[in-house]
C-alpha cells in the first residue's frame, strides 16, 4: 500500500485516495468539431505502460483535491507529485 | 509416554508440568512447552495424516511453519474447530483435542488409500483430462469430485473468538528473532531507532538458541549461551518492542506489512474467555530488516514420504529443544554438513545413529571427523534409492552414485532404521522479500536464490540472505546493519566465531534410482502428492513456464505453498529442459506466508459492524411503526410498513392506493444533496446537465439528467435555484458520493476557471415528501404561514418557510405524478416535522409509504430509476427522453457521444412500457424479452427492468429495454419463463395520467 504525499495534506495512506486514470488528457474545447474517430481517441484511448506513467489521483477521503502523480508501474515507485495545471517535473 | 524417547532438556520444556491432550480420540501426555508434533513424537507417533491425492500415510516431516504433512483438524466438532493447522506450530495445553484429516475411517486404515494403488492411472492433470467429456456428465462427476476435494472440515457455527486489528508505526521492523535478528534489533534499538522485533515462534533465538555444540562458539562461549545473554540484554531495551508468536503474513510495497499476533491459542480453552485471540498488525515501518532464516531442503528419491522421514534439522530441534528422539535407530541422508550436527546431537544423548548416507565423495570438516570417531559408518558418494514400511519407515536401500551423479552403480545395500533424517542443504526464506517486489539472483555454487534488488528501504540478513556459516552470518550482519542504519557504533566489539562446519554440498535435484522414473514415487510436493514423474510428464506434454507446470501438477499449491519442494521442482524442470536454473525465475510468492484465519482478516468488522449503516433522522419512527427496511447503498431505507400481518404485496397495494386517493408520506432524506455556490454556478450546471439552466429563475426547480462523457445516463435529480448564485442539487441515493466526485473532477481539472464551490449536505437535511390530492391541506396545516396557492407556489418551485421558527425549504416537486411537496429541514428536526405531518394528515388517512411503493408510483408514471431501468448502456435518446437534451447548448458532458455512429443506431435497446396479455400476471424483473421462440437460438431482444401490479390501474405494468423498441409500439412480444411463455404488448412507458391532470389539478 502506497504512502502518498498529497500536495495539500502531506503523507497519507493509499486507502484515503482514489486513482483517476491517465493524466494530461485535455477535454477538447470544441467536441462538436471533432470526427467520431477524434472523439473516440479522447474518450477511449488510454495508455497502459509498464514503466513511467502519468496519473491523476484524488484525495477522496481527505481534502477531495485532485492532483497528478508520476509512477513507475513496474515497481510502484512514485517519482513525482504535482498539482493540477502544473507541468510534470520529470519526463 | 514412551520414556526412552524423552530426554532431559534445560530449554523449552517444563518436565514438572504434565499436559494431557487427545489425538484421534486417544489420550496422550506431553509437557508444557511441547508442540503437538513434539508431544506426538515423544509418544512414538509419526503417522498423523494422509496425503491429499493418493491417501498415503504421512508423518511429521518438519518442526516449523513449512510443515506439509502434519496438518490436522483442531478442536473437533466445536465452534472453534479449525482445519489445516500445522501440528508443528500448535503449542499443547491441557485438554487440547485434535484429529487427522483426509482419512476415513481412520488414519491407520484409510479406504482412500486405494488411490495409491490406482496411482498409475492418476497422473498429473488427471481431473482435467478425464472429466472433460461428455460435457453433459459434469453434473454427475461434480458430486464425487467435490466430496473428495479439500482437506479438513470448516466450522459450521459462528466463531466465538474475538479478533482485532492494530496499526503500528516504527522506525525499524526486524522480522525473525534468530541470531542475526537479535543482533540487528539490538543495534537498531541502542542507536535510538524505535524498533519492533517479531518472531513466529513462542521463544526467541531461532535455531541458535538450542545450538549447544562444541563445534560452534562465539567469543569462546557455546552459541546458545552467548545468545541467551544477548536476549537478556535486549529484553531490557526501552525502545525495542518484542512480539513472539507473531508471524508476518504479507510484505507489501512502501514497507507496509501485515502480521498476525497469536495471543491465546496456547492457553487452555477456559482461560481464553473475553480475550482477543488473534490480532492483525498493520505495520508501517521506515526500515525493514528481514532475518527470516532458511528452510532445510528435503531430498527427492523414491518413496521419500514415509512416516519417520524427517528433515535432519527437525530431528536435531526435537532432541535439542524439546528433548524428544524421533527414532531409536536413526539414519541420516545428506548432501552437506548439516546432518552431522544432527548426528552429534543424537550421539551425545546416546541415541543410536546407524549410518550416514552422504551424496558427497569427499567430506572434509571437523564435525564429520568427529562423527566418524564415534564409529558411525558414513557411506560416501551414496544415495538412498528406496524406502520400506507402510505406516512407518523400517528399511532403506542405498546404492553408489556414478561420478556425474546421474545414475546409480554397483549393488544395493539394505539398512534398517525407524527414522530417516534428510538434508538437501538450505533454501533462504525469501518469501517476504519477494512479496515486497524484491528481485532475486541465483547463486550457482550452492544453487540458491538470494535477494538482489531491494524495492524499498529494507535489507535481508543472515541465512535468508544466503549466509549459512556462523562466521559469515555474524560478520555480514554487523557490517550490513551498520551501513543500512548509517550508524558508527555496532554495539559489538569483537565477535570471534568457531564453526566445525564446512559449506560444501553436492546438489542433485532428483536423485537417480535403479528403477525407471515411471516406476518411482519421488515426492516434490508432499501435501499435493506431486512427484518428479508428474513434473517430467508436464514438460513432455509441452508445458514450459514454471507457472504453468505449477498449476498443471499442483506443485506448491497446498496450504504450505511448497515451502519445501518448490526449489526441487525448479531444479527438475531446468535439468529436464536443459536450461539454466536462474533463467526460469521462481513462481510468484504471494501473501500470506502462512495461512491466516478469516477472523484475523475481518477483525472487529463482524455482524452489525461488518459495514457502516446510514440511518435517516426519521429512522426511529420507522422502526416503531413496524417498517421493513431495505439496504440502498449504505442506507437503511424504509421499504414498506406492513399492517395486521400484511405481506409486502398487500402493504404496497394499500400504500400506493392511499397515496393516489388521499395522501402519502415518504422519507426521502437519503437523496444526495449537493450545495452549489459561486458566480459561475449556472454555467456549471449548463455544462453538467443535458438541459439548459441559465434561464431558470430564482425560486424555481428543474429536473436534470447527467451523462457520462460516453453519452450514457449517469444520474438524475431535481436542482433548485435558491439564489442568484446558489443552487441545491439532489442526486440518486446511491449515486451521491460519485456525483460529487465527478463534479469536483470537472471543476478542478477541466474548468478550474469557473467560480463554483460544492459541498455535500446530504446529512444536513431531512427530506419529507407529502403527496396526493390532500397533500396541500396537510402541508397548509403544518406550515400555515405559507401561501400554497397555485399562483404563488406552482409546480416546480421553491419557498423558504418556517415551522415553529425553524427554517425549512419547501419544494413543490413530484416523483409520483401527484400534487406533492418536499419539506427539507435541518436534520435534527426531521422526526418532529414528520410527526407533525402525520398528525396533520390524520383526518386524510395519511399513509407512510416506503421505497417499494415509491417505485410502483413512479413506474405508473413511467419515471426512470437510474441504476434500475438504466445500466450505463442507455443514452437519454434510448430512454425516449429526447425532450431533456438541449439542442441549442454548444456543449455539455456527453453531448458529442450522442451522435457517434454507435449511439445513433436505430436498433439500440430502448426503454418501453410492457403490458401483459393477462393483466393479473406480473412479470419478473430481469426476465428476457424475445419475439420469436421458434428460432434457434432464440434472439434476446432485451429484458424487463421494472415490474409491478398497479392497484390504481388494476393491472400489471412493466418497463423494459427492447432492441428497436421505440418503433414497436403495439407489437406483441414473448417473455419465456421456466414453465410458460408470457405474452406482452409493447406500450407507452407512461401508464397513468399522461396529460398530468393529477399534478395540475385545482385542489
Amino acid at each position: 500500500m502506497f504512502l502518498i504525499n498529497c500536495p495539500f495534506c502531506g503523507e497519507r495512506e493509499q486507502s484515503e485516495f482514489k486513482a483517476g486514470g491517465e493524466a494530461h488528457i485535455v477535454r477538447p474545447k470544441q467536441p462538436t468539431e471533432l470526427s467520431d474517430d477524434e472523439w473516440a481517441e479522447y474518450l477511449f484511448m488510454r495508455k497502459n505502460i509498464k514503466g513511467i506513467q502519468f496519473e491523476r489521483w484524488n484525495h477522496a477521503h481527505g481534502c477531495r483535491k485532485w492532483f497528478n502523480m508520476v509512477r513507475d508501474t513496474s515497481n510502484d515507485q512514485i517519482k513525482a507529485i504535482y498539482k493540477m495545471g502544473e507541468k510534470p517535473p520529470v519526463k | 509416554m514412551s520414556n526412552n524417547l524423552r530426554f532431559k532438556t534445560s530449554k523449552l520444556i517444563d518436565e514438572t508440568y504434565r499436559v494431557s491432550f487427545k489425538f484421534n480420540n486417544k489420550k496422550y501426555f506431553g509437557f508444557k512447552g511441547d508442540t503437538l508434533a513434539s508431544a506426538l513424537l515423544a509418544n512414538g507417533i509419526h503417522l498423523v495424516g494422509r496425503s491429499f491425492k493418493y491417501h498415503r500415510p504421512r508423518g511429521i516431516m518438519t518442526s516449523g511453519s513449512e510443515e506439509p504433512n502434519a496438518i490436522i483438524q483442531l478442536h473437533d466438532n466445536s465452534s472453534r474447530t479449525e482445519p489445516n493447522v500445522r501440528a508443528t506450530e500448535v503449542e499443547i495445553y491441557e485438554g487440547l483435542v485434535a484429529s487427522s484429516q483426509n482419512c476415513w475411517p481412520s488414519v491407520n486404515f484409510d479406504i482412500g488409500g486405494i488411490n495409491n494403488l490406482l496411482s498409475p492411472i492418476l497422473p498429473a492433470g488427471f481431473y482435467y483430462k478425464t472429466f472433460m467429456w461428455p460435457a453433459s456428465f459434469w453434473e454427475k462427476y461434480e458430486y464425487f469430485i467435490r466430496k473428495s476435494a479439500g482437506l479438513g472440515k470448516s466450522p459450521k457455527v459462528p466463531d466465538p473468538d474475538i479478533y482485532e486489528h492494530k496499526y503500528i508505526h516504527c522506525d525499524v521492523l526486524v522480522i525473525g528473532a534468530g541470531i542475526s535478528g537479535i543482533m540487528a534489533a539490538k543495534m537498531a534499538a541502542k542507536n535510538g531507532f524505535k524498533t519492533l522485533l517479531v518472531d513466529e515462534k513462542s521463544y526467541l533465538g531461532g535455531s541458535s538458541i538450542y545450538d549447544n555444540s562444541e563445534f560452534s562458539k562465539i567469543n569462546n562461549q557455546i552459541t546458545s549461551s552467548w545468545l541467551e545473554k544477548e536476549i537478556n540484554e535486549i529484553s531490557k531495551l526501552e525502545n525495542l518492542e518484542i512480539k513472539t508468536r507473531t508471524s508476518v503474513a504479507a510484505f507489501h510495497g512502501y514497507n507496509f506489512l501485515l502480521a498476525c499476533e497469536n495471543l491465546t491459542d496456547h492457553l487452555p480453552i477456559n482461560q481464553r474467555e473475553n480475550k482477543v485471540r488473534q490480532r492483525l498488525l498493520k505495520i508501517r515501518a521506515k526500515k525493514v530488516i528481514s532475518a527470516t532464516g532458511s528452510i532445510e531442503r528435503p531430498l527427492i528419491f523414491d518413496n521419500n514420504d514415509r512416516p519417520g522421514i524427517l528433515l535432519s534439522s527437525a530431528i536435531k530441534k526435537y532432541i535439542d529443544l524439546y528433548g524428544v528422539a524421533c527414532g531409536e535407530n536413526n539414519i541420516l541422508f545428506t548432501n552437506n554438513d548439516t546432518a552431522y550436527e544432527t548426528a552429534m546431537s543424537l550421539i551425545q544423548r546416546g541415541i543410536k545413529v546407524n549410518a550416514i548416507i552422504d551424496n558427497r565423495e569427499q567430506i572434509d570438516s571437523k564435525i564429520s571427523y568427529e562423527v566418524e570417531k564415534n564409529n558411525i559408518k558414513i557411506y560416501k558418494g551414496y544415495t538412498v534409492v528406496d524406502t520400506y514400511g507402510y505406516r512407518r519407515i523400517n528399511k532403506i536401500s542405498i546404492m553408489k552414485l556414478s561420478k556425474d551423479g546421474q545414475t546409480v552403480v554397483g549393488d544395493k545395500t539394505k539398512l534398517n532404521c525407524d527414522c530417516l533424517g534428510v538434508s538437501g542443504g538450505w533454501t533462504p526464506a525469501v518469501h517476504l522479500f519477494t512479496q515486497s517486489g524484491g528481485k532475486l539472483k541465483f547463486r550457482e555454487e550452492d544453487q540458491v536464490f538470494i535477494p538482489n534488488i531491494y524495492p524499498s528501504d529494507q535489507i535481508s540478513i543472515g541465512s535468508c540472505n544466503g549466509d549459512f556459516g556462523l562466521e559469515e552470518i555474524i560478520k555480514n550482519t554487523l557490517s550490513s546493519i551498520k551501513k543500512f542504519l548509517d550508524i558508527d557504533n555496532s554495539e559489538y566489539k569483537t565477535v570471534e566465531t568457531i564453526s566445525g562446519l564446512n559449506q560444501s554440498k553436492r546438489n542433485i535435484w532428483l536423485l537417480p534410482s535403479d528403477k525407471s522414473i515411471g516406476k518411482t514415487k519421488s515426492f516434490v510436493d508432499y501435501q499435493n502428492d506431486a512427484t518428479a514423474k508428474d513434473i517430467k510428464l508436464a514438460l513432455r506434454e509441452g508445458f514450459r513456464s514454471i507457472e504453468h507446470v505449477k498449476r498443471y501438477t499442483t506443485t506448491g499449491m497446498g496450504t504450505d505453498q511448497g515451502k519445501l519442494g518448490n526449489m526441487h521442482a525448479l531444479g527438475i524442470i531446468s535439468e529436464t529442459a536443459g536450461t539454466k536454473m536462474g533463467e526460469h525465475g521462481t513462481t510468484t510468492f504471494r501473501p500470506p506466508y502462512t495461512p491466516l484465519t478469516f477472523g484475523t482478516i475481518v477483525g472487529r468488522n463482524v455482524g452489525e459492524f461488518f459495514d457502516i449503516f446510514r440511518r435517516t433522522p426519521i429512522h426511529d419512527w420507522h422502526v416503531v411503526n413496524n417498517a421493513e427496511f431495505e439496504n440502498v447503498g449504505q442506507w437503511k431505507r424504509a421499504w414498506y410498513y406492513p399492517k395486521d400481518n400484511e405481506n409486502m404485496h398487500q402493504a404496497v397495494q394499500r400504500e400506493s392506493k392511499a397515496a393516489r386517493d388521499s395522501a402519502g408520506i415518504l422519507d426521502a432524506s437519503t437523496l444526495g444533496k449537493i450545495d452549489i455556490q459561486g458566480t459561475d454556478a449556472s454555467e456549471f450546471l449548463n455544462r453538467v446537465y443535458t438541459n439548459a439552466w441559465s434561464k431558470l429563475a430564482v425560486g424555481k426547480c428543474r429536473y436534470g439528467l447527467m451523462l457520462n462523457e460516453d453519452g450514457m445516463v449517469y444520474d438524475d435529480g431535481v436542482t433548485t435555484r435558491l439564489g442568484e448564485n446558489h443552487y441545491i442539487m439532489t442526486t440518486t441515493t446511491g449515486g451521491a458520493a460519485n456525483v460529487l466526485g465527478k463534479l469536483e473532477d470537472y471543476l478542478q481539472t477541466e474548468w478550474p476557471e469557473l467560480d463554483v464551490y460544492l459541498s455535500s449536505v446530504t446529512d444536513h437535511f431531512a427530506t419529507i415528501s407529502v403527496c396526493g390530492p390532500n397533500s396541500k391541506k396537510i402541508v397548509s396545516k403544518v406550515i400555515p404561514d405559507l401561501d400554497l396557492s397555485d399562483e404563488k407556489f406552482p409546480h416546480m418551485s421553491f419557498k423558504n418557510a418556517n415551522i415553529d421558527n425553524i427554517k425549512c425549504r419547501v419544494m413543490r416537486i413530484s416523483f409520483t405524478g401527484e400534487h406533492s411537496y418536499e419539506i427539507n429541514i435541518q436534520a435534527n428536526y426531521g422526526k418532529s416535522v414528520w410527526e407533525k405531518c402525520m398528525e396533520a394528515g390524520k383526518d386524510f388517512n395519511i399513509t407512510p409509504y416506503g421505497t417499494e411503493t415509491m417505485h410502483l408510483l413512479r413506474a405508473e408514471k413511467g419515471f426512470i430509476i437510474v441504476g434500475q431501468d438504466t445500466d450505463a448502456t442507455l443514452t437519454p435518446i434510448d430512454l425516449q427522453m429526447d425532450w431533456i437534451v438541449s439542442k441549442k447548448k454548444y456543449d455539455f458532458i456527453g453531448k458529442r457521444s450522442l451522435y457517434r455512429s454507435d449511439t445513433i443506431r436505430e436498433d439500440r435497446k430502448q426503454l418501453v412500457g410492457l403490458l401483459t396479455e393477462n393483466p393479473e400476471i406480473v412479470l419478473e424483473e430481469g426476465a428476457q424479452i424475445v419475439a420469436d421462440i421458434k428460432k434457434s437460438p432464440i434472439e434476446m431482444l432485451g429484458h424487463v427492468t421494472s415490474s409491478y401490479y398497479s392497484p390504481n390501474l388494476k393491472k400489471s405494468i412493466a418497463l423494459g429495454v427492447v432492441k428497436g423498441g421505440k418503433n414497436m409500439l403495439g407489437q406483441k412480444l414473448i417473455i419465456p419463463m421456466e414453465n410458460k411463455n408470457i405474452n406482452v404488448t409493447v406500450a407507452d412507458p407512461v401508464f397513468l395520467d399522461k396529460e398530468g391532470e393529477r399534478l395540475n389539478a385545482k385542489l
